[in-house]
């Protein structure tokens, strides 16, 4: 007899809630259905009716967590109708703040999925390490999230150069825990036993799926925006693109351990070379014309398409966020899995915290068989049972 | 308010629910349960179901299709319980409220005792937002 699931109603964690419902044939996870829309707020309605200055400060309210990867790409998108060229200073300035934007964010995940397998220490680990990296990003843009430091042309401020040497110092110490943490998430055998071999997805299946991001660098599908159509200053800095080969759990845990230790390298690049000079060129008026701008946002592509009749407001405004990709990719992932790993499987696509706390099994007439808490418990027990055996 | 006072003098624990925020209010949340700030040192906790809670703190701009759940969850909620409106978008829909699918903002369908302000509202602000409330009820 197949059971169905329900996860949510619905998981606003990211700009596209889910609501999940799992077929499940007792253990056993045998297909899995979406249906989107609890957050959907007008976006792209509102843009449409908003000045271009004040479309950056809407695009970073997508998401809390990409805020600096929307409003890149919006300000590309303008600047791409514009044909005007971004400041070098400028150009450095928004590259530090979109990596320490990705280091906040991947550290977040870590500490997500600690807590999914029942890890309380790296949960914790992780937010704590992930507090310095907002107060350094407090210190160059004004805020802790939502920056509003992107703007057509360049950045909204300069920042004095006594900053730079207390943010270097954030991000080495950064840089020592992430080691740690990476050692000691790698070598523990349980954590290996949770991640390694569950939540399969093939390579044909992460391009056949459109999948971006680590989601798709895991599944040894070499893509990236910042490499592959370089903008910001990323041409002009060392770094590398992690693929992994592994296609389960373990390799998108990997690739996201692994890119903050590039995201460092690229932030203390940028700070050593950051040229003088101005910070913005001015906008004066968007001529009629068609643009778009693409960033590599933490996980992966947001794509912003804008086309300008000239006035003072785009006549339309479409975007697209990585995730959007990256949902459908959970039904191969899960497909024969068990139950117990159907959370951590959907966090690997993408962290989500509410969801988690709104899960309910219910049979085929309706009755409820287990809450969210039991499916975190199974998942827990999982762990322990493994920690036993090992 | 002799029962309020009574239910709320010791630890108070916390259901957390994103009415179409855009995340970062509740990112917010969870980092007031982190090592820097560490509510549970006062006894606040966030809880898995309303059912556990003193307070309902509600974020987002409450689109349409949220709204049954909004409700759903308030009356589900045991009395007495305050609620916490989250936000600039909790408070008043702040940039969403001339979205086409704008149903907000929170007072609109359930009652909200306190309202705390900001894109998002820094962690302090969260501490200091719930400490008020506690000493105005
Ligand atoms: S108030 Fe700001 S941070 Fe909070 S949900 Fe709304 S847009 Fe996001």
């Amino acid at each position: 007899m197949t059971t169905t699931i329900p996860i949510g109603p619905f998981h606003p964690v990211l700009e596209e809630p889910e609501y999940i419902t799992l077929e499940v044939d007792g253990e056993t996870v045998i297909g899995a259905n979406f249906d989107l829309g609890r957050v959907h707020r007008g976006m792209e309605l509102l843009a449409q009716e908003k000045t271009y200055d004040q479309d950056i400060f809407l695009v970073e309210r997508i998401c809390g967590i990409c805020s600096a990867s929307h409003s890149w790409a919006a300000s590309l998108a303008i600047e791409d109708i514009v044909g005007c060229e971004v400041p070098a200073r400028a150009r450095y300035l928004r590259t530090i703040v979109h990596e320490l934007e990705r280091l906040h964010s991947h550290m977040l995940w870590v500490g997500l999925a600690g807590h999914i397998i029942g890890y309380w220490t790296v949960f914790m680990w992780g937010w704590k390490y992930r507090e310095p990296i907002l107060d350094a990003l407090e210190a160059i843009t004004g805020n802790r999230q939502h920056y509003a430091w992107y703007r057509p042309g360049g950045v909204r401020r300069d920042v004095p150069d006594e900053i730079w040497p207390n943010v270097l110092k954030i991000i080495e110490e950064f840089d020592r825990k992430t080691d740690m943490l990476t050692g000691a998430i790698l070598d523990d055998p349980v954590i290996l036993g949770r991640l390694r071999g569950v939540g399969i997805l093939t390579k044909e299946d992460a391009i056949a799926y459109g999948t971006l991001g680590p989601t798709a660098r895991g599944s040894g599908f070499d893509v990236d925006i910042r490499r592959d159509e370089p903008y910001g200053a990323y041409s002009e800095v060392d770094w590398d693109v992690i693929v992994q080969d592994g296609c389960d759990c373990l390799a998108v845990a990997v690739v996201r351990l692994l890119e903050m230790k590039e995201s460092v390298k690229i932030i203390r690049q940028c700070i050593e070379k950051l040229p003088g000079g101005p910070i913005d060129a001015e906008v004066r008026e968007v001529p009629r014309g068609e643009g778009c701008g693409h960033v590599e946002a933490p996980r992966g592509e947001s794509f912003h398409f804008i086309r300008s009749n000239g006035t003072n407001m785009p006549e339309r405004h479409k975007m697209r966020a990585p995730t959007f990709n990256n949902i459908p990719s959970f039904r191969p992932r899960i497909k024969g899995e068990t139950i117990s790993d159907a959370l951590l499987i959907f966090a690997v696509i993408d962290p989500c915290y509410s969801c988690t706390e709104r899960l309910a099994i219910v049979g085929p007439s309706g009755e409820k068989l287990a809450t969210s808490k039991d499916l975190l418990r199974l998942s827990h027990e999982k762990t322990e049972e493994l920690r036993k055996n090992s | 308010m002799g029962a309020m006072n009574w239910g709320f003098k010791k630890s108070l624990w916390v259901f957390h629910l994103n009415a179409g925020a855009c995340n970062n209010c509740d990112i917010e949340v969870l980092d007031c349960l982190c090592p820097k700030y560490d509510v549970e040192r006062f006894g606040i906790k966030l809880v898995g179901s309303v059912k556990h809670a003193d307070v309902l703190l509600v974020s987002g701009s409450v689109p349409r299709k949220v709204v049954p759940q909004l409700v759903e969850t308030f009356e589900q909620a045991p009395q007495p319980c305050a609620v916490v409106a989250l936000g600039s978008c909790g408070c008043t829909g702040g940039i969403f409220k001339d979205g086409y699918n704008f149903a907000g903002p929170v007072d609109k369908h359930i009652p909200v005792n306190a309202y705390i302000p900001g894109c998002p509202p820094r962690p302090e602000a969260i501490i200091d937002g719930i400490v008020k409330l506690i000493g105005k009820l």
